[in-house]
């Protein structure tokens, strides 16, 4: 039983690292109807802006602040400056932009920076507290929290305020948005800046525990892509559910199921992902897309 | 007084050219009609008035020239256009739908006053205020798409072939609901229709347009009175 709930907190704790990823995701989203696979880039180039400035003797509190400053400016100008160009035209052609854009940022970040893997100091202390008997990291718990805090607050803002209707339109039908007097370009910039602020969020929580590299995220936002597609692209409590889902069954079945083991692992989210799709394809939580015709 | 003027105006998709110098005039709560075939250029007139396409000439709207104006500025100056195709937000519920229409507004009280309003004129939204904008059908689309932009206040409302796609009793409604929208809160009108006989409906005064041009300027009746009218836009 202590066995259980051990693995079961440790795959809460992987599983907020994904739903940070994947929140942010969803925020782009529903903000501008596209999937951003650069996200994860963006919060890796956020989390080395944040470890310069430590290293300049800045306290952490303050370096992260500043990297979620940057990381807004940084996503707002990658909007003026580079996805307008392509929002106009085929969605598909934007999302091979955003792709694209990973491998950059990640080339950028490992020719300013290296491959090496850097300690990034932790904003929660390492002790470790007892829970229903089995020890906890305080940094799993704080973890955990920034996210549900993340989360709630993105519910909130996207169906309790009017700058989240208001994104929400922009991304549904620009043209029409537009009608109703919606400044769009300059949403579509703000959807993008609050993106890559939930990215920087998300890479200054996970850079303790994974060291920074510029690949830090790469398989975070597998199982972040994961969790969207199981939680539901529209559902920003969903895709949360499904990251923390992800992070606890791929423990439990690393131990308890013999033929997974911690080799095969890794394929637990796929195989998720697999049913899911076959038995409720708008996800676990996402509301389906009625189009009459 | 007249509240909206396009003097020569002029607009092309690329090489094509679409609007080949329209002009017209629309007096402070008229209604003007905007009547001819597929490809006339109906629809780029009401974009071109929306700043939506490139223009020449001249767009005046209560004195302020507003060619080369963005939508969303546009918009605010009150000029209200329900797009053809009904631009709802398919994912957004009827009632999100309509608080996006009044996205320039700030009087909380007076939103949710234009909102039973709405409600009032189009009762078949009532029924479905919760509901996902693309699970209606194509009649409580279009109603949606004009209550949505009664809900910006406008002072002048650009329809796009509102009738499209509906079956002749539910334009027919449509057409009701804008006709009593009229008389009640005397907002401006630019009404774009092949089906004629709807538009003379609700318009004071007409223009024909042909291949970018108008060829016909009259009130309603004069036009309804034409035997050319009759037989290409009235049916006989």
């Amino acid at each position: 039983m202590e066995k259980f709930v051990q693995l079961v907190i440790d795959g809460l704790s992987t599983g907020s690292v994904y739903a940070a990823l994947a929140l942010a995701i969803v925020l782009v989203h529903s903000a501008t109807g596209l999937v951003n696979f650069a996200q994860g880039g963006m919060a890796v180039l956020a989390a080395y802006v944040a470890w310069v400035l430590t290293n300049q003797g800045v306290p952490l509190v303050l370096a992260i602040l500043a990297s979620i400053v940057f990381s807004f400016l940084l996503g707002a100008v990658l909007e003026r400056f580079l996805m307008r160009r392509f929002e106009r035209g085929d969605p598909d052609t934007a999302v091979v932009v955003t792709i694209g854009l990973l491998t950059l940022i990640t080339g950028i970040a490992g020719w300013l920076w290296g491959y090496n893997n850097q300690q990034f100091p932790s904003l929660f202390p390492l002790d470790t507290v007892s829970l229903l008997g089995v020890s906890v990291s305080i940094r799993s718990i704080g973890t955990t929290l920034v996210i549900v805090v993340a989360m709630v607050a993105m519910q909130a803002l996207f169906v309790g305020t009017k700058l989240g209707l208001a994104l929400r339109a922009v991304a549904i039908n620009p043209q029409s948005a537009s009608y109703s007097g919606l400044p769009v370009e300059r949403l579509l910039m703000v959807g993008w800046g609050l993106a890559a602020v939930l990215g920087a969020i998300a890479g200054a929580l996970v850079a303790p525990q994974l060291t920074l590299t510029p690949g830090m995220l790469d398989n975070a936002l597998v199982y972040a892509l994961a969790a969207v597609i199981l939680g539901g692209l529209t559902s920003p409590v969903g895709v949360v559910i499904a990251a923390w889902l992800i992070g606890v069954l791929e423990n439990l079945a690393a131990v308890y199921v013999g033929f997974i083991g911690f080799d095969l692992k890794v394929a637990v989210p796929f195989i998720l992902i697999f049913v899911v799709l076959i038995v409720r394809p708008q996800g676990l939580f996402g509301r389906k897309t009625v189009v009459r015709v | 007084m007249t509240l909206l003027e396009l003097e020569d105006v002029t607009a092309s998709y690329g090489p094509v050219q679409v609007l080949d110098g329209v002009s017209l005039s629309v007096p402070e709560n008229g209604a003007f009609g905007i009547l001819g075939a597929n490809g006339a250029g109906k629809t780029t007139t009401l974009r071109a008035i929306s700043g939506a396409v490139r223009t020449g000439g001249r767009i005046v709207f209560d004195g302020k020239d507003i060619s080369g104006m963005r939508p969303d500025q546009v918009a605010a100056l009150g000029i209200a256009h329900v797009p053809e195709g009904r631009g709802s937000f398919g994912d957004l519920t009827v009632r999100e739908n309509l608080r996006v229409g009044a996205y320039l507004r700030k009087d909380r009280k007076g939103i949710d006053e234009d909102i039973d309003y709405c409600l009032d004129l189009f009762p078949n939204l009532q029924d479905r205020i919760k509901s996902n904008a693309s699970a209606l059908s194509g009649g409580e689309q279009q109603m949606l798409a004009v209550a949505r932009a009664i809900m910006s206040k406008p002072r002048m409302l650009l329809l796009d072939e509102a009738s499209l796609g509906l079956a002749p009793s539910t334009a027919k409604n449509v057409y009701d609901a804008i006709r009593r929208l009229r008389l009640e809160s005397g907002i401006a009108m630019v009404v774009v229709e092949q089906n004629a006989n709807l538009a003379f409906t609700v318009v004071d005064d007409a223009t024909v347009l042909e291949t970018g041009r108008s060829v016909l300027t009259g009130t309603s009746a004069e036009l309804k009175g034409m035997d050319e009218i009759r037989r290409a836009y009235l049916g006989g």
